[in-house]
C-alpha cells in the first residue's frame, strides 16, 4: 500500500503514534472558499504530551477534530500507527471545553453511556464507572446531576468519561479554559499526576489551548499555530523537569519565547494594511478589538516607559491571549505600537495618543484609521454619494466577497471605528450608513 | 442559547411569499378538490347520535371525549417525532418539509372539517367516519407546533454534545434516546400541553357539528352541552360544564403535572435557577410506589438494555465521519421521498385539474358573496382582537406586576382558560339569540372567548419579563403613568402581543365556522360570513361553493399571516426585543 510505504519512508512508524501529513481543511463552494487550516504537518510520538497553541481562529480546534476523525480533511492524510483511519478514530477520545456532559444523566450514567455504546455489560459498566469516578475524586457524587456540580467537578466527569473508553490518544480541547483559575490549576495538577505517574492507559496526549503558561507547564512540545489561514508557525520543545515552577527563570524565559512566536512581529505597512475590498490582493480583517481596551493598552505601555514584555503585559492587564492579540493588532494597524521579539513597543504616535485628551484621541484615530483600506473605502463611498447615505446591504454584499459569513461582523467593527473617529455613522432604523455633513476637503 | 417555547407559529421570520407557498396552496386546493369529488356521493341525510341528558351518562361521555383526544395526541406525537427528526437529519427533506409545515400551521383547520366529514362518510360507515374526522381534526390542530418544536430542538443540539455522541460512538438509536429526545423533551412537553388544551376547542367543535339534515355530532361532552342548551335544561348545562372542568383538571393533575415534574431533569441550563422545580403529588405517589419501581427494574430497564444492545454499532467498523445523517438514512429517505413524490404529484395534478374545473363553474354572484363573506368575518376577527386587547393588556400588566394579585388570580385564570370556548357556545347562543343581531354578537363573543387567553398569558409573561432595572429607572425618572406606558410597558410588551395576537387571530378565523351558522332549537340561524358560507355549502351539498369558500378562507388567513403579521413580527424581533 502506498500510504504505509510513505510512512516508512518519512518516519519510523514504531515511535510515531500519529502522523498528520499536509492536512488542509476548507469550507464553502468554488467561488468563495474559507480555509481553516492549510498544509499542516504534525507528528505525535508514543508517550508525548503535545500542545497546539495559537490565537483564536488559527484552526487548532479544527485540527484536533480532524485528528480525532470527527470531520474529514479536505486534503492530506491522518495516519494512526501508520494506518489510515476512516471516520471517528476508535482509539482516540476528546475532553471538551464545555464538558459536553448530558445534563439529564447522572455522573455515573454520563460515564457508563460511553461504555454502553461499546456493548459492555451492566455489572462491568457499573464497576468501571465507580472506579473512575473514584480516581478523579468524585466518589459520593455518582447520583448527582451535572448541574449540581461546580465547573471543575463537571470537567472531572468529562475526564472520567474519556478514560472509561481507555483511549490511546487523549485529545483535550481547551479543557481548562471554562473553569475558574483555582479549579483549573488544581485539575491541571491532578491530570499531570495521573499522566506522569503512568496511571493512565493513554499513550499520548494532544491538548489545544490558547493559554501559553498552561502549555509550558504541561507539554513536552508546543506546536505554535498562526491564522489566516491556520498553519504551523513553529515547534518549541519544552525540556523543563516536572514539577515545573512558574517563577523559575528558565520557565519564564520559555514563556517569553513562546509569546514572541505567537505574537510574531509587526509586518511592513503595505502587508499589514492589505488592499480594499473588491481590489486584488489580500483584504485584511479588522481585529475584534474594543476601543476602550486600546486606550488602556496604550496608557499602560506609556506608563511602562514605552516598551513592555507581552507576557508581563498580559498578566498585568489580566488579558488572555485571545483578548490581548486583537488589541495589539489594532494598535499596529493604527501605527501606535510595534511588536518585536515578544515585546510591545510604543511608537511616538502611540505615545501622543496615550497622553491626549478624548477629543484629540478621536482626531488621531480618525487620521490613522483612514489608512485602513476597508474604512477608507466605506468613507469614500459615502462621500461620493449624493445624500451621503448608502444602504448597509451595499457594503455587506461587497464585503461578502472577501469575508464570507464574517462580512456582517466585519462591517459592524468598521462602523464601530467609524463612529468613534466620527468619520461616519449608522442609522439602525433605516439600515443605512451615513455621514453627518459633506466632508470638508 | 435555545429560544424559549412560544405559543403560536414560530417561523414567521422567514421570507414572505415564496414559490413553495404557491405549491403548497395549490396542493391544498387539489386535495380539497379530490375530497369534494368523493363527497358528491355523500349521503344527504345523516342521523346523529341520541344524547342522553341524564347526569349518570356524563362520565361515559367524558371518557369518549378523552379517548378521542388521546388517540389524536398519540397520532400527533408519532407524527412529530418522525417528521421532525427526518427534517432535522436530512438536508434535502428539510427543503420540502419545513415550508410545508409552515403553511400547514397557519391554515384555519376547522375549514377542513366539512370536506373531511363528507369525504370520509363516503368511504367508511358513518359512525367510524365521524369519529375519524374528529380525530383527524384534532390531530391537525396539535401536530404542527409539536413537530416544529421537536425539529428546532434537534437542530439546536450544541455542537460539542453532538461531537461527544460521535466520539463515544453512540449508535443512531442510542443517540436518539440519550441525546436528541432528552434535549427536545421539555419543548415537546410544553408544546404538547398547549396542543392538548387547544385540541379541546376542536373536539368540541367536531362533536357539535350539524348542518341542515346532516347531523355529524358525536356522543361526548360537547354534544351533551349542546343538547342541554337546545332543550333549555340549565341543570344539565351546569352538570356538563362541571364535568368538563373536572375532566380537564383531572387530566392536568394525573397526566401533565407529573410529566412536567419528571421532565425537570431535561433542563439544559447548567445553572440552577431561582424558580422552584415543578412539583406534582401524583408524581411523588408514583415515584414511591413499589409496583412502579418493580416495573422499572424488571421490565423497563431490561427492555431498554436489550434494545440498546440490539442497535449497537459493530465494534470493528470505525464510527461515522459526519456527525449527522448517516448515508443509509439519506439514501432510504431519498428513495421514499421520490416514490411518495411521484404518486403525490400525479394525484395532485388530477386534483388541481378538478379544482380548476369546479371553480370555473362558480357563478359571479358566488364570488361576490365570498368577497363579502371574507370581509364580514374579517371584521368580526378584528373586533374580537381589539376587544381582547382592550381588557387583556391592563389586566395582564396588573397580574404581571403584582405578585399578590398573581397568586390569587393565576389559578382561577388557568381553570377558566382551560374551558374550550366551543363547549360553551351553545349556551351562549341560548342566551344571545333573542337579542337583535344576536348571532353576530355570539360569533364575536365566541371568537373572543377562544382567543383572549393566548393574549392574556402573553401579556403576563411579557410584563414579568421586563427587567427590574428598567422598572427602577422608570421610577427614578418619575415618569407619569402615561409616559411609563408609552416608553416602557407597551414597547416591552410588543413582541409578546404580536405572538399572542397571531395565534389569537388564527383561532378567531377557526371559530367563524361554528359561530356563523347555527342549528338551534330545530331552526337554522346564520349570519353573513365566510364560515357561514362553508357551513351553508355543506348543508346544501353545493360543492362548488364549498371548495371556493374553503380555499378563500385559507388564502385569506395565509395571506394575512404572510403580510401583516409577518411585518409586525419582524418589527418585534428587530426593534422591541429586550435582550
Amino acid at each position: 500500500m502506498t500510504t504505509s510505504m510513505m510512512t516508512t519512508t518519512t518516519a519510523p512508524a514504531s515511535t510515531d503514534l500519529l502522523t498528520v501529513q499536509a492536512v488542509t481543511k476548507s469550507y464553502g463552494t468554488a467561488d468563495k472558499v474559507f480555509t481553516a487550516v492549510k498544509d499542516v504537518d504534525l507528528r505525535i510520538a508514543e508517550g508525548e504530551f503535545v500542545c497546539l497553541l495559537g490565537p483564536s481562529g488559527c484552526g487548532k480546534s479544527t485540527l484536533l477534530r480532524i485528528i480525532a476523525g470527527l470531520m474529514p480533511a479536505t486534503s492530506g492524510e491522518v495516519l494512526y500507527c501508520g494506518q489510515h483511519i476512516q471516520g471517528v478514530n476508535p482509539y482516540a477520545t476528546i475532553v471538551f471545553q464545555t464538558f459536553a456532559l448530558f445534563p439529564w444523566l447522572t455522573v455515573e450514567q454520563n460515564v457508563t453511556v460511553a461504555l454502553k455504546a461499546r456493548g459492555v455489560d451492566p455489572p462491568t459498566r457499573h464497576a468501571t464507572a465507580l472506579r473512575l469516578i473514584d480516581t478523579v475524586g468524585l466518589d459520593g457524587f455518582e447520583k448527582a446531576y451535572p448541574r449540581e456540580l461546580s465547573g471543575g467537578m463537571r470537567q472531572k466527569v468529562g475526564f472520567a468519561r474519556a478514560m472509561a473508553v481507555e483511549p490511546e490518544l487523549l485529545c483535550l480541547d481547551e479543557p481548562f479554559s471554562a473553569l475558574d483559575v483555582l479549579s483549573a490549576e488544581a485539575l491541571r495538577g491532578e491530570l499531570m499526576e495521573l499522566w506522569l505517574g503512568k496511571k493512565l492507559p493513554t499513550r499520548a496526549i494532544l491538548m489545544v489551548t490558547h493559554n501559553i503558561e498552561e502549555a509550558v507547564l504541561m507539554a513536552d512540545r508546543i506546536v505554535v499555530m498562526g491564522k489566516n489561514p491556520g498553519h504551523v508557525v513553529t515547534e518549541i520543545a519544552v525540556e523543563l523537569h516536572h514539577p515545573r515552577v512558574r517563577k523559575d527563570t528558565a520557565f519564564q524565559a520559555l514563556v517569553d519565547r513562546v509569546y514572541a512566536a505567537v505574537a510574531g512581529h509587526t509586518p511592513s505597512e503595505a502587508e499589514s494594511l492589505g488592499t480594499a475590498p473588491g481590489q486584488p490582493g489580500h483584504t485584511r480583517r479588522l481585529p475584534p478589538a474594543r476601543i476602550n481596551a486600546l486606550s488602556g493598552l496604550m496608557e499602560r505601555l506609556n506608563e511602562e516607559g514605552g516598551r513592555s514584555d507581552l507576557y508581563r503585559l498580559g498578566a498585568d492587564l489580566q488579558l488572555e491571549l485571545d483578548d490581548l492579540l486583537p488589541v495589539l493588532e489594532a494598535a499596529q494597524i493604527l501605527g501606535f505600537a510595534q511588536v518585536t521579539e515578544g515585546d510591545a513597543v510604543l511608537t511616538p504616535l502611540g505615545k501622543a495618543f496615550a497622553e491626549a485628551t478624548i477629543l484629540t484621541r478621536k482626531q488621531l484615530v480618525a487620521g490613522r484609521i483612514l489608512r485602513q483600506p476597508t474604512i477608507l473605502w466605506i468613507f469614500e463611498t459615502l462621500r461620493q454619494d449624493d445624500n451621503q447615505r448608502v444602504a448597509r446591504s451595499y457594503f455587506l454584499d461587497k464585503l461578502r466577497a472577501d469575508f464570507g459569513d464574517e462580512a456582517s461582523h466585519q462591517l459592524d467593527l468598521a462602523v464601530k471605528w467609524g463612529r468613534y473617529a466620527e468619520l461616519f455613522d449608522y442609522d439602525d432604523d433605516r439600515d443605512e450608513l451615513y455621514q453627518e455633513e459633506p466632508a470638508q476637503e | 442559547m435555545r429560544r424559549p417555547f412560544r405559543f403560536g407559529p414560530v417561523s414567521l421570520a422567514r421570507p414572505s411569499f415564496s414559490a413553495a407557498d404557491l405549491v403548497v396552496v395549490a396542493g391544498l386546493g387539489a386535495v380539497l378538490a379530490l375530497a369534494i369529488r368523493l363527497a358528491w356521493r355523500a349521503p344527504a341525510v345523516v342521523a346523529g347520535p341520541r344524547i342522553s341528558l341524564a347526569v349518570s351518562a356524563l362520565p361515559w361521555y367524558a371518557l369518549l371525549s378523552t379517548s378521542r383526544m388521546a388517540a389524536a395526541y398519540v397520532l400527533s406525537l408519532g407524527f412529530s417525532l418522525a417528521y421532525g427528526y427526518f427534517a432535522a437529519l436530512s438536508q434535502a427533506a428539510r427543503k420540502v418539509l419545513m415550508p410545508l409545515l409552515d403553511i400547514l400551521q397557519s391554515v384555519p383547520i376547522l375549514s377542513f372539517l366539512p370536506v373531511v366529514l363528507l369525504g370520509l362518510s363516503v368511504l367508511l360507515p358513518q359512525g367510524i367516519a365521524t369519529e375519524l374526522a374528529a380525530i383527524i381534526l384534532i390531530f391537525t390542530s396539535q401536530a404542527w407546533n409539536m413537530t416544529y418544536s421537536f425539529y428546532q430542538s434537534v437542530t439546536t443540539v450544541p455542537q460539542e454534545m453532538r461531537e461527544a455522541a460521535a466520539i463515544f460512538r453512540l449508535s443512531p438509536w442510542l443517540r436518539f434516546r440519550v441525546l436528541d429526545l432528552p434535549f427536545a423533551a421539555l419543548g415537546l412537553i410544553w408544546n404538547s400541553m398547549m396542543s392538548w388544551a387547544g385540541g379541546w376547542f376542536f373536539l368540541m367543535a367536531a362533536e357539535i357539528f350539524r348542518v341542515g339534515s346532516r347531523d355529524f355530532r358525536l356522543a361526548g361532552l360537547g354534544a351533551y352541552l349542546q343538547t342541554a342548551a337546545d332543550a333549555n335544561d340549565l341543570k344539565a348545562v351546569a352538570a356538563g360544564v362541571i364535568m368538563l372542568i373536572l375532566t380537564i383538571v383531572l387530566l392536568d393533575q394525573i397526566l401533565w403535572r407529573p410529566v412536567l415534574a419528571w421532565a425537570d431533569k431535561f433542563k439544559v441550563e447548567m445553572v440552577s435557577s431561582d424558580v422552584p422545580p415543578p412539583r406534582s403529588w401524583f408524581y411523588e405517589v408514583l415515584n414511591h410506589s413499589h409496583l412502579v419501581g418493580w416495573l422499572r427494574r424488571r421490565v423497563w430497564l431490561p427492555f431498554t438494555e436489550w434494545l440498546d444492545r440490539r442497535t449497537k454499532l459493530p465494534a470493528t467498523t470505525a464510527g461515522i465521519a459526519e456527525t449527522r445523517s448517516p448515508g443509509i438514512w439519506r439514501r432510504l429517505g431519498l428513495m421514499v421521498l421520490a416514490l411518495l413524490g411521484v404518486t403525490a404529484a400525479a394525484a395532485l395534478l388530477f386534483g388541481l385539474y378538478r379544482a380548476v374545473v369546479t371553480l370555473a363553474g362558480l357563478p359571479a354572484a358566488g364570488w361576490t358573496a365570498l368577497g363579502v363573506g371574507v370581509l364580514a368575518t374579517f371584521g368580526r376577527v378584528v373586533a374580537s382582537l381589539v376587544l381582547a386587547l382592550l381588557w387583556t393588556i391592563p389586566v395582564g400588566v396588573a397580574i404581571g406586576t403584582n405578585r399578590r394579585l398573581a397568586g390569587v388570580l393565576q389559578p382561577v385564570v388557568q381553570v377558566v382558560a382551560s374551558i374550550p370556548a366551543t363547549a360553551l357556545f351553545p349556551v351562549l347562543v341560548l342566551a344571545l339569540l333573542r337579542v337583535p343581531g344576536g348571532l353576530n354578537l355570539a360569533a364575536v363573543v365566541l371568537m373572543l372567548a377562544g382567543t383572549q387567553w393566548y393574549l392574556l398569558f402573553n401579556v403576563i409573561a411579557g410584563t414579568a419579563a421586563i427587567p427590574q432595572d428598567l422598572r427602577d429607572s422608570a421610577d427614578l425618572l418619575r415618569l407619569s403613568r402615561w409616559q411609563r406606558w408609552r416608553t416602557l410597558t407597551l414597547p416591552a410588551l410588543f413582541p409578546f402581543l404580536v405572538t399572542g395576537a397571531i395565534t389569537a387571530g388564527g383561532g378567531a378565523w377557526n371559530a367563524s365556522i361554528v359561530a356563523e351558522y347555527v342549528t338551534f332549537g330545530g331552526k337554522t340561524h346564520s349570519t353573513v360570513g365566510i364560515g357561514s358560507l362553508i357551513a351553508q355549502a355543506t348543508a346544501a351539498s353545493d360543492y362548488r361553493l364549498l371548495l371556493a369558500s374553503t380555499l378563500t378562507m385559507i388564502l385569506a388567513v395565509v395571506g394575512l399571516n404572510r403580510t401583516w403579521w409577518r411585518w409586525l413580527y419582524q418589527q418585534a424581533e428587530v426593534r422591541f426585543k429586550l435582550e
